[in-house]
């Protein structure tokens, strides 16, 4: 399956001189990155709940007025790479200033509640170095893979696609063990359809959620270069 | 928006991978490994209502080559029925083009996890006996192995063996396909690869002529060697190999029986376990003799010399001398020889009462 070609970078969009095409690539990245920020910011500094929030909102809030991401260049490594940089050094900078930033820096990017109501039932891992930026990758993974998942419901909504996505919801997303995992047989009687329609439906769920993910992922990199290499991490090998 | 937990997440990676089984028998179920050429499934079969493992290439694989290599895999087993071998079940082409083929779901323990959980010698060797009837099985048809490694061995609950991965076997004969070197790189298709498909080979389980691409070289007794590697693995915990001598050092004579010698970089086991008998140690250096010229002839002579090890005999790797044969026969036959010194002891005392 090729890569998706067309998708205009998010990452580069965010310098654009038209005002409403920058405020929509912001809120991509914010999207794509609010989860492993916060997250980030929790395990890196082990701060509370609330103030990670706080940390997180700051971060983007002041990463849009100073036009952080505005400055990022392509050349020099990956978005991800440079973002937690900025993070890095923004954070140090609260702490060692003993601020406390007004919760979201006056500017509200992202429902906090309805964003972490999957995320705080789990056990936060506190890592140390290297695992922390692993960590970081996984939650940008997660976000993304959460991301693609959302579109292609949303793109299935209304349509004659609604089984296929109800079928992939009910045997790949939910959480069964192997022996505990329905067959298709029984989707086919939950579903009232042939076997082989099921089949056909998780099949063509599957590479739809592929090229969801693949096409967001051309959004928010710089260069095919990075969409590449960040499809190869992602996917464990770069599809042909 | 829901966010996925790491189960989920890792499910969500693969499912988008996965190959179409449209108009097929299979529902897949989940990942159970990924190599160079290939990833296996577990996967339901609904004709037979069994579970079964669904080996089928790689997304990033589908070229003539490979496919040509995981059919002659698929035919290769078919061949080899053997208690030790995964029976296939099927083979065929999914409507993408890629060629898959079905075969025994196997569960058990991988023989590296469960030899360093801890085993008994005696039970390793017994292990390695397993091992040894389906290679031997296969050289007896013609059919060399070329990746044995404790990686693709598996143990089942019972105790049953079962060799695995013979995707870079070769038949007698056959002529080489592309990309079949017998490289550590060529080794493709290992399941026991990591998360992220990087195979790695493993050279320390290699022949020196497999090793070097001297294809002409490499028969029954480049299987030979990797054996004694996995022996010599399961006697001292680490594959041979490891010191990283430079490949012209000269070949160092042990300090064991005349004739044997050891390959560079391979440490002799008794140099890192000296409880380990010299008998049982000689064995494992035959094996990993670094000419094949030096090696037992196959499976079957590596297997009988074991046996005869673990039979308190005389090994032919062995020669044993006069103390050693001793010793060799005081062990084996040690209750007799308490029972008849007892007796002995009792009547040298009975006479000397009856004298005084």
């Amino acid at each position: 399956m090729a890569f998706p070609e067309t998708h205009r970078s998010v990452v580069l969009a965010v310098r654009s001189p038209d005002q409403q095409e920058r405020a929509r690539a912001l809120e991509a990245v914010v999207a794509a990155y609010w989860r492993p920020v916060y997250r980030h910011v929790r395990a890196r500094w082990r701060v509370p709940d609330e103030e990670a929030e706080d940390l997180a909102q700051g971060f983007f809030a002041t990463a849009l007025e100073k036009g952080w991401l505005a400055r990022y260049e392509p050349a020099r490594g990956r978005f991800r790479t440079y973002l937690l940089a900025c993070l890095e050094a923004f954070v140090a900078n609260q702490r060692r200033d003993g601020r406390r930033l007004k919760r979201g820096g006056g500017v509200t990017l992202v429902p906090l509640e309805s964003q972490d109501a999957d995320g705080e039932t789990r056990e936060l891992q506190l890592a140390d170095g290297s695992d922390l930026e692993a960590e970081f990758q996984r939650e940008w993974s997660r976000s993304l893979f959460a991301l693609a998942v959302q579109a292609l419901r949303q793109r299935c909504l209304g349509t004659s696609r609604e089984v296929a996505f109800a079928l992939f919801e009910r045997y790949d997303l939910e959480d069964h063990d192997v022996s505990e995992r329905p067959r298709y047989a029984d989707l086919a009687a939950e579903f009232s359809l042939p076997v082989t329609q099921v089949t056909n439906h998780l099949h063509w769920a599957r590479l739809e959620l592929r090229r969801t993910v693949l096409e967001k992922l051309r959004g928010i990199t710089a260069s095919e270069r990075e969409f590449r290499a960040e499809a190869r991490a992602l996917f464990g090998a770069e599809p042909s | 928006m829901k966010t996925p937990g790491d189960g989920a997440l890792d499910r969500l990676r693969q499912v988008t991978q996965w190959p179409d089984l449209s108009g097929r028998r299979y529902e897949l179920q989940s990942e159970v490994a990924r190599g160079g050429m290939g990833v296996v499934y577990r996967a339901r079969d609904r004709e037979l209502e069994r579970d079964v493992a669904l080996k089928v290439i790689a997304v990033a694989a589908v070229d003539p080559d490979t496919a040509a290599r995981l059919r002659r895999e698929a035919r290769i087993l078919a061949r080899l029925e053997h208690p030790g071998i995964v029976p296939v079940h099927d083979v065929g082409e999914l409507p993408d083009g890629r060629v898959f083929y079905a075969m025994k779901l196997v569960s058990g323990k991988r023989l590296d996890e469960l030899v360093r959980e801890g085993l008994p010698l005696r039970e390793r060797l017994r292990l390695l006996l397993r091992i040894c009837e389906p290679v031997a099985f296969a050289h007896a048809r013609g059919v060399i192995h070329r990746d044995l490694k404790p990686e693709n061995v598996m143990v089942g609950p019972f105790g049953e063996v079962l060799v695995m991965d013979w995707g870079v076997a070769k038949h007698r004969g056959e002529p080489l396909v592309t990309g079949d070197a017998a490289s550590p790189n060529a080794a493709g298709s290992a399941p026991h690869a990591t998360a992220h498909g990087t195979v790695v080979g493993t050279p320390a389980y290699m022949a020196p002529e497999q090793a070097r691409g001297d294809v002409e070289r490499v028969d029954a007794r480049a299987d030979v060697y990797a054996l004694g590697a996995i022996l010599y693995f399961m006697l001292t915990g680490r594959a041979p190999g490891r010191l990283q001598a430079s490949p012209d050092a000269p070949t160092r004579t042990w300090a064991g029986p005349r004739h044997a010698s050891v390959a560079p970089g391979i440490a002799a086991p008794r140099e890192l376990d000296q409880d380990l008998p010299r008998a049982l140690e000689a064995i494992c250096l035959k094996a990993l003799a670094p000419e094949p010229e030096g090696r037992y002839a196959g499976a079957a002579e590596l297997a009988a010399d074991v046996g005869r090890f673990l039979e308190g005999e005389r090994v032919s790797a062995y020669p044993e001398g006069l103390l050693g044969r001793a010793r060799r026969v005081a062990s084996r036959h040690r209750t007799p020889i308490l029972v008849l010194l007892a007796y002995v002891v009792m009547r040298v005392v009975l006479l000397l009462v009856a004298r005084v």
